[in-house]
């Protein structure tokens, strides 16, 4: 009888041994680790896609407690993460991401002349190198690259051939910038409403041929526009978002514009958008 | 009789049949050229003339502007109408210089043939710049430039690309029927100035009326051979023809110099001799208009007259137009516009209509290794295919996709209808891009 009681205790003895070592090591090497971050990891979407600049959500979470990401910093979360993250750091949040990305062509099948038939690789990439089957050598192909790269499902293939940007999930993140061969997108400010859809630098003859809404460089909206706002980039007209504090300053070219080039953001979003 | 050839390759059908009997026709100028100021391998021209100027039959009117660069001349008497933004045969619009023929005024070359005699090969080069030539068979790649190899690599052979390869095209072969005696004096002149220890006139087996005739004349130049190399495509491109004459490959990456070989078109040769001999300026050159026309022909015409010009002279197209190709169908390129300009390096118009444009379905790889037994250079097409296909660009550039030269041999073979060439072309250019 008294044989089981050696072993058991001398278990009892280490058992009771490594108790007091845990804890006493849990007090002595306690990391104090700001309760924020904790909140904060609850909040964000925990799918660690990295447009924020961080590694990964937690990294993200922990920036943020020590100032180096902004409260609005995570893309993929949209307004709804900002607000949550806002609270949690006790700052007003401003909410909604500040930017979005617009589509510089209004050449859909209706608008733009296809001259070509194309059966060959079926990206915008592949056919951009060939000349594009489209009159105009600098609007969309129309081949999805740019719906198939964006991380957010934030554009979709409209029926007239031109990708549409879905506002509420565009992060802003400048994946479709990169990606488009023909460097189509753009990203501006929310507070920015009417913008110039094209990125045509062909002359007006050219352009009549091809498209009935590209720009003709006829530099009217640079006489109509206050300051130095529009400026002629040879024969496209060049918007400077940088001197536009007030988006009505670009009405008389939305309203001037012969060939309906300007075209507002807002409208297109609520005409197209799913 | 032993035929020299390459490893790989592939036997499309040749349909020379079409325009080879067509003799070489001056067709009268049309209403309007285009002039590209891009139609060489380097920097573009720069126009040296103002608009509604006057202009002569193979006056200078854009110089050379850089040390890779050509003047342009005027293919046609006319009135400048200024610079535009005009469709080009290699895709897009480029910069164009828009001339009014004066039909009137449109006369051939004329003047006294000068011996050769006393120029020093400077001389010569200097000319051959200065007449804006550049390589015939499609690359376009300046003449003067090419004729001034590193001086530290010693030129053992001398070849005259006389193979045309590429199917329907037939340019070549009429100039090699109907002016042998004028393209050997061209080839004597690049010899004089290359200096090699042999000379070779590299021709294919489809062509032995050329071989025949070619033979009668050299009987004069002893130090010339005619080579005659089995018709297999692409038996005509730079590398393979020196592997087939020297038996000794290219290495990768490299040059034909870097074998002791020096490779010029036999229409490049010709263009020499006419400006050295006759101070002709590069403003017309040969082009073959074939397939579905009624009149396949042989014209030659001002650079800058658009396709669609020569494609009524040709007879118009039979049936309905499908596409326009600038070239041959193994290399050629589809023309988005009909009405772009013939340039220096179009070597042919190819036509097809609605019967012969294939559109069936594009398949899987059903592994066959067709594609890697026939490619030239020694690669494997389909493996190159995967890597791109998943965009891994550095494993297609490791497994030498940059070594592609774009022959088409893999495509054509391929049962699976795979856009092979296409691919690699957009990997070369995507790999290059990332250098950047
Ligand atoms: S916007 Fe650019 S990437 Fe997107 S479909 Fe058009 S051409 Fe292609
Ligand atoms: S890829 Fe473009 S559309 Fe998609 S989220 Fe990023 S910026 Fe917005
Ligand atoms: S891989 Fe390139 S070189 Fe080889 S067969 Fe194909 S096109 Fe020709
Ligand atoms: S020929 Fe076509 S199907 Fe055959 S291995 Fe090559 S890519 Fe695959």
């Amino acid at each position: 009888m008294a044989s089981i009681l050696i072993p058991v205790g001398i278990l009892g003895g280490i058992a009771l041994f490594f108790g007091i070592f845990l804890v006493i090591s849990a007090e002595k090497f306690k990391v104090t680790m700001d309760e924020r971050v904790e909140k904060l990891i609850d909040v964000l979407p925990g799918i660690d896609c990295g447009a924020c600049g961080a590694p990964g959500c937690s990294a993200f979470a922990e920036g943020v407690t020590k100032g180096e990401y902004p409260v609005n910093g995570c893309k993929a979360g949209g307004e709804e993460v900002a607000t949550a993250v806002a609270e949690i750091m006790g700052v007003e949040a401003e909410v909604g991401g500040e930017e979005v990305a617009v589509l510089r062509c209004l050449g859909g099948t209706d608008v733009a002349k296809r001259v070509a038939d194309y059966n060959g690789i079926k990206t915008c990439a592949a056919l951009h190198l060939l000349g594009g089957d489209k009159g105009c050598q600098y609007g969309c192909l129309g081949l999805n690259d740019c719906v198939e790269a964006c991380p957010f499902d934030a554009l979709v293939m409209g029926e007239d051939g031109l990708p549409y940007v879905i506002e509420e999930r565009c992060t802003a993140c400048g994946v479709c910038v990169g990606t488009c061969p023909r460097e189509l997108f753009e990203i501006i400010s929310k507070k920015q409403d009417i913008y110039l859809a094209c990125r045509s630098y062909d002359d007006a003859k050219t352009v009549k041929q091809v498209c009935s809404r590209g720009c003709i460089g006829c530099s009217l909206c640079t006489r109509v526009t206050l300051g130095e706002t529009v400026t002629m980039d040879g024969n496209l007209a060049s918007v400077h978002w940088d001197k536009i504090d007030d988006n009505s300053i670009l009405k008389p070219a939305l309203e001037k514009c012969p060939t309906k080039t300007y075209i507002k953001r807002s409208e297109l979003r609520g005409f197209k958008n799913a | 009789m032993r035929l020299l050839t390459f490893k790989g390759g592939v036997h499309p059908e040749d349909k020379k049949e079409l325009a080879g009997f067509a003799p070489i026709e001056r067709i009268k100028p049309p209403e309007i050229v285009y002039l590209p100021l891009s139609q060489h391998t380097g920097v573009p021209s720069k126009p040296i003339i103002e608009k509604k100027d006057e202009v002569e039959v193979g006056m200078k009117i854009a110089e050379s502007n850089g040390k890779l660069s050509v003047p342009l001349h005027s293919s046609v008497a006319g009135v400048y109408m200024g610079l535009v933004n005009y469709p080009h045969p290699l895709g897009g619009r480029k910069l164009a210089m828009k001339i009014k023929v004066d039909p009137e005024r449109t006369e051939e070359w004329k003047s006294e043939e000068k011996e050769v005699g006393t120029l020093s090969n400077k001389d010569i080069i200097k000319i051959v710049k200065e007449s804006g030539i550049v390589g015939m068979g499609g690359a376009a790649f300046p003449t003067f430039f090419k004729m001034q190899p590193p001086p530290d690599k010693k030129i053992a052979d001398l070849i005259i690309n006389g193979a045309e390869c590429e199917p329907y095209l037939t340019a070549d072969y009429r100039l090699m029927i109907e002016r042998a005696e004028d393209i050997l004096k061209g080839i004597d002149i690049i010899r004089r100035v290359i200096n090699p220890d042999r000379v070779w006139i590299a021709i294919e087996s489809n062509k032995m009326d050329a071989v025949e005739r070619m033979k009668e004349v050299s009987s004069s130049y002893p130090s010339f051979n005619i080579s005659i190399h089995k018709t297999k495509y692409p038996q005509g491109s730079e590398k393979q023809l020196v592997q087939a004459v020297k038996r000794q490959e290219v290495p990768e990456g490299g040059l034909p110099f870097d074998a002791g070989a020096y490779v010029q078109n036999i229409g490049t040769a010709l263009a020499v001799y006419e400006a050295v001999c006759y101070s002709k300026p590069l403003y017309e050159r040969v082009v073959t208009v074939t397939g579905s026309v009624r009149d396949p022909s042989n014209f030659l015409v001002p650079i800058g007259t658009p396709f669609d010009y020569l494609i009524e002279e040709a007879g118009g197209v039979i049936g309905t137009l499908m596409k326009v190709i600038n070239g041959g169908p193994m290399m050629g390129i589809a023309q988005v516009y009909p009405e772009v300009p013939v340039i220096k390096g179009t070597t042919g118009i190819l036509i097809q209509n609605r019967e012969e444009v294939f559109s069936g379905i594009v398949g899987p790889c059903i592994r066959c290794a067709a594609c890697i037994d026939v490619c030239p250079m020694c690669l494997m097409p389909t493996e190159i295919n995967k890597s791109i296909e998943t965009e891994n660009f550095d494993k297609a550039e490791e497994m030498g996709v940059l070594s592609c030269m774009e022959c088409g041999g893999c495509a054509y073979v391929c049962p699976s209808n795979i856009p092979l060439v296409q691919q690699f072309k957009y990997a070369k250019n995507e790999i290059m891009k990332r250098r950047k």
